[in-house]
């Protein structure tokens, strides 16, 4: 028994991503369609090239018929999955362990969401028919307990604590001012950030990640073949999930400073990449801000920052677009926007780009080089205390 | 010996203020307050509360739950279902409603008094009327629980029913065609000429068959329509010793107002006490009872008057809103679906009865139960533990602004119970402002919402007060 992960069993040969952003004027199908051509296009190969598909859409259908109609997929396998905000990295986990089997040469994953076409506010989940008993909070509600638990267990005032949590926002829409893909492309300045009307506890509507349309897709072949198509692929070393088991809702001793299916997902990751030292090997990291205090504990639970550390290195600018540790430099959930089925390829998509040099001069990070060469995405579903994680670590060169 | 051996009462937590209401509906109102259900309350929920008060400290189990409301949450379906899964009573014990009058739950106690083992009757109601009327300003909302058995050592009779007597007439006074939302009444003064010799000659006749001349009676109760029908029957009679019927503070509660005033009776009441209950409602029904020496030791809080002196305000805008008058722009959310009937039927320990399970290997508790151990080793190997008595302390807690609520923001915290378990729940009954981390809190039976005509009754944690 183990969890062995597949490092080095297979390269991304080609990636596509639509903009993020309210689509009035597109549907799921249009979106499908531009996130897989541009891919296609990305890999240089034809879509019958394609030997398996799946697509990651958490509410946009159901099926593999969702993908295959508007792309006409020609009697081809399409597995449609879900697993909430981390549903599209889960369809790239499906597909490359798929490849890596040996079952198929190359495998498309795609992730797709039409949130706005509900007219709600959020994001909205439909439940299975149930006894009724079940919490009907929003997100923000959830993720706003996180804040205050973990000011009052590392001693940080309310007021620093505002300022942390201000600066994930601020910094994270200064990257998405820099991103012609981002949803929302403008910087925003703290007192905005800190005079926005509350959403739920002292969560402002600048904490809370926009909601987007938009899809994304990958192509994946085994890795010894990715010269074929690509020069410059990535290689994936790792692809951890872990879903809760529901117990920090129900466990007294469960505290709201920390997600530790996440911490375990990491632990996991990086013993699959063979990482000892996450800071020293990782040159990027996108990871699931879906509300701002979320990415400061995040930096904790993926092993970057000390406990009760993270905030402090947060405002000292490290995890910034020019800081030590990059995260979130195509804007983040928060600014790039989060249509839940594509947001964990979105993330992929800018390790695409970053580590291959491809970003453009005005984001290029300059933390990649040949000693550091590694990307890490992250999503998370679900909320403190029952929560899914993903994480994928992927890297320019083999081992 | 056969007669009262529990009784409670629930008021909840707001009070309108009846000098508000003028200012917004232009007449109407009035002096002193009224009870006001709150938005996720009904009359189910309410006796619920009161029956779990009235059966807490019994010995005993009844063998017959009797619900009488004005303004049940169903038609077709019996309504004292949900308040047995709720009071977790036993499978024998038979369950009905009694009808849509105010008359019905008093109709409960009489046929309890007649009959054999031990009888629930159980009372709820929501009043109101159009704004501005006087069924709204003097209506009230409230829950009352009876329990009528033989005397026992487990559960001794405190108030022997030694007479009762009914009078029946048929005029209309007050009617409301089933489904409507308010009530109409007739002119108060017809009602009035009604009342009066239909309440003297059932109090006469009561006192006939308890076999008690009327000096002998220290207190009488009376549940009237009006306190002016209240005040000319007493007057008629010539009682002089007649109880608060709480018309300045609760308001006239429907068919919780008999059990309400039987409770007031009985909690003025000394051992060895003649007092009388006069109700007024399509008819008179008057009970004799003597108090024992019982009523002496028993605990009766919170009483009518603690609870009646209690609560805080509600703004009359929120009244209306809560009522359905006044209907508020909902946040931009989806709208609570319909609770399955079958996921439900299988939950109802859990959804009604508040039924956590216990690791009986680590003592853990598990709210909602599990069937397998929280570390995953064993399965069905769980033990029961009742949580709807057991206090909690708020761990953390937050405002939530967007999620849909009939009356937003919602109050949420994550609670811990004593001895053991924690559950993130609603808060209720109180403002924003007041919660903290560390306060205790109980557990009430509450109406999250109905969807297509499906109340989805589960529980909800209020602060402890006072």
């Amino acid at each position: 028994m183990g969890s062995h992960g597949i490092k080095d069993q297979i390269a991304i040969i080609g990636m596509g991503c639509t903009r993020f952003v309210e689509h009035w004027d597109k549907g799921l199908d249009d979106l499908i369609i531009s996130a897989a051509d541009a891919a296609y296009a990305s890999a240089g190969i034809d879509k019958a090239d394609v030997d398996a598909y799946w697509f990651g859409t958490a509410q946009g259908g159901m099926s593999g018929i969702t993908m295959a109609r508007p792309l006409q997929l020609q009697n081809k396998p399409v597995t449609r999955v879900e697993n909430y905000c981390a549903t599209g990295s889960e369809a790239l986990r499906q597909a490359a362990y798929a490849v890596a089997s040996g079952a198929y040469d190359i495998a498309m994953a795609l992730g797709a969401e039409k949130t706005k076409d509900s007219g709600f506010q959020g994001l909205n989940a439909t439940p299975p028919p149930n006894d009724g008993t079940g919490r009907t909070l929003t997100a923000a509600a959830m993720f706003s307990m996180v804040s205050p638990a973990y000011g009052q267990k590392y001693d940080v005032s309310s007021d620093e604590m505002r300022q942390a949590t201000a600066h994930v926002a601020q910094k994270n829409h200064a990257n998405g001012a820099r991103n012609p893909l981002a949803q929302f492309q403008r910087e925003v300045t703290l007192d905005t950030i800190c005079g926005s009307p509350t959403i739920a506890g002292d969560l402002g509507v600048f904490d809370c990640a926009g909601v987007a349309d938009g899809a994304a897709a990958v192509i994946i072949c085994r890795a010894e073949d990715a010269h074929k198509y690509c020069d410059d692929p990535l290689y994936i070393k790792a692809l951890s999930f872990v879903a809760g088991n529901g117990s920090g809702l129900t466990d007294p001793d469960y505290d709201y400073t920390t997600f530790p299916e996440i911490a375990a997902c990491a632990i996991d990751a990086y013993d699959q990449a063979e990482i000892t030292n996450p800071s020293a090997e990782i040159a990027m990291a996108e990871v699931h801000d879906c509300f701002t205090i979320t990415e400061i504990v995040l930096m904790e639970d993926l092993q970057f920052s000390e406990r009760g550390h993270a905030w402090r290195e947060m405002l000292d600018g490290r995890f910034d677009r020019q800081g030590d540790m990059p995260v979130n430099v195509d804007g983040g959930l928060k600014s790039f926007g989060h249509p839940v089925g594509a947001s964990g390829l979105r993330m992929l998509y800018e390790a695409w780009l970053q580590l291959r040099g491809k970003a453009g001069d005005e984001r290029q990070i300059e933390t990649v080089n040949s000693e550091r060469n590694l990307a890490l995405t992250h999503n998370l579903g679900g909320y403190p205390g029952e929560m899914v994680s993903f994480i994928a670590i992927v890297g320019t060169e083999l081992d | 010996m056969r007669g009262i051996t529990a009784w409670a009462t629930y008021l909840p937590f707001r009070r309108l203020d009846r000098g508000d209401i003028a200012a917004v509906a232009g007449k109407g109102g009035g002096r002193g307050t009224r009870t006001v259900a709150s938005f996720d309350e009904d009359p189910t929920t309410m006796a619920v509360e009161a029956g779990r008060r009235a059966t807490r400290s019994l010995g005993i189990h009844p063998d017959l739950l009797l619900f009488g409301s004005v303004n049940p949450a169903y038609a077709d379906k019996t309504n004292a279902t949900a308040i047995h899964a709720a009071l977790r009573l036993d499978e024998s014990c038979g369950a009905f409603d009694l009808g849509l009058s105010p008359r019905s739950a008093l109709a409960g106690v009489l046929l309890a008094a007649q009959g054999a083992g031990s009888a629930l009757v159980v009372s709820g109601d929501i009043r109101t009327g159009l704004a501005g009327s006087v069924a709204e300003s003097a209506g009230g909302d409230a829950g009352a629980a009876i329990v009528i058995g033989d005397d026992s050592p487990e559960a001794p009779v405190l108030a022997e029913i030694i007479g009762t007597s009914s009078r029946t007439a048929e005029f209309v006074d007050r009617w409301r065609t089933p489904g409507e939302p308010h009530s109409k009444v007739w002119d108060e003064a017809f009602a009035q000429t009604r009342y009066m010799p239909l309440g003297s000659e059932a109090f006469h006749a009561a006192l006939v068959d308890a076999g008690v001349e009327a000096d002998q009676v220290a207190a009488v109760a009376i549940s009237a329509p009006t306190p002016r029908i209240s005040a000319a029957v007493a007057k008629n009679i010539g009682l002089s010793n007649v109880v608060d019927d709480f018309s300045q503070t609760v308001g006239q509660c429907g068919a919780a107002q008999p059990g309400l005033m039987l409770a007031h009776l009985l909690e003025s009441a000394s051992p060895r006490d003649i007092v009388v209950l006069v109700s007024l409602s399509d008819g008179a029904d008057v009970i004799v009872m003597r108090t024992t020496e019982a009523i002496a030791a028993d605990r009766h809080a919170p009483t009518v008057t603690d609870q009646a002196a209690g609560g805080a305000p509600v703004s009359y805008g929120k009244f209306l809103s809560w009522r359905g008058t006044l209907q508020v722009d909902p946040p931009r959310r989806p709208e609570p679906q319909r609770v399955s009937a079958t996921a439900a039927a299988r939950s109802t320990d859990w959804k009604f009865g508040f039924v956590a399970s216990v690791d009986p290997e680590t003592g853990s508790v598990h709210l909602p139960p599990l069937r397998v151990s929280a570390d995953g080793e064993r399965t069905d190997a769980m033990g029961q533990r009742p949580m709807a008595d057991v206090s909690a302390t708020i761990a953390t807690f937050t405002i939530d602004r967007v999620a849909f609520s009939p009356s937003p923001p919602i109050v949420f915290a994550v609670v811990d119970f004593d001895g053991g378990g924690r559950l993130p729940l609603e808060v209720c009954d109180c403002d924003e402002s007041e919660v903290e981390i560390g306060q205790r809190v109980e557990m009430t039976f509450r109406l999250l919402h109905t969807v297509d005509g499906i109340p989805n009754y589960f529980w909800k944690a209020r602060l402890q007060r006072g």
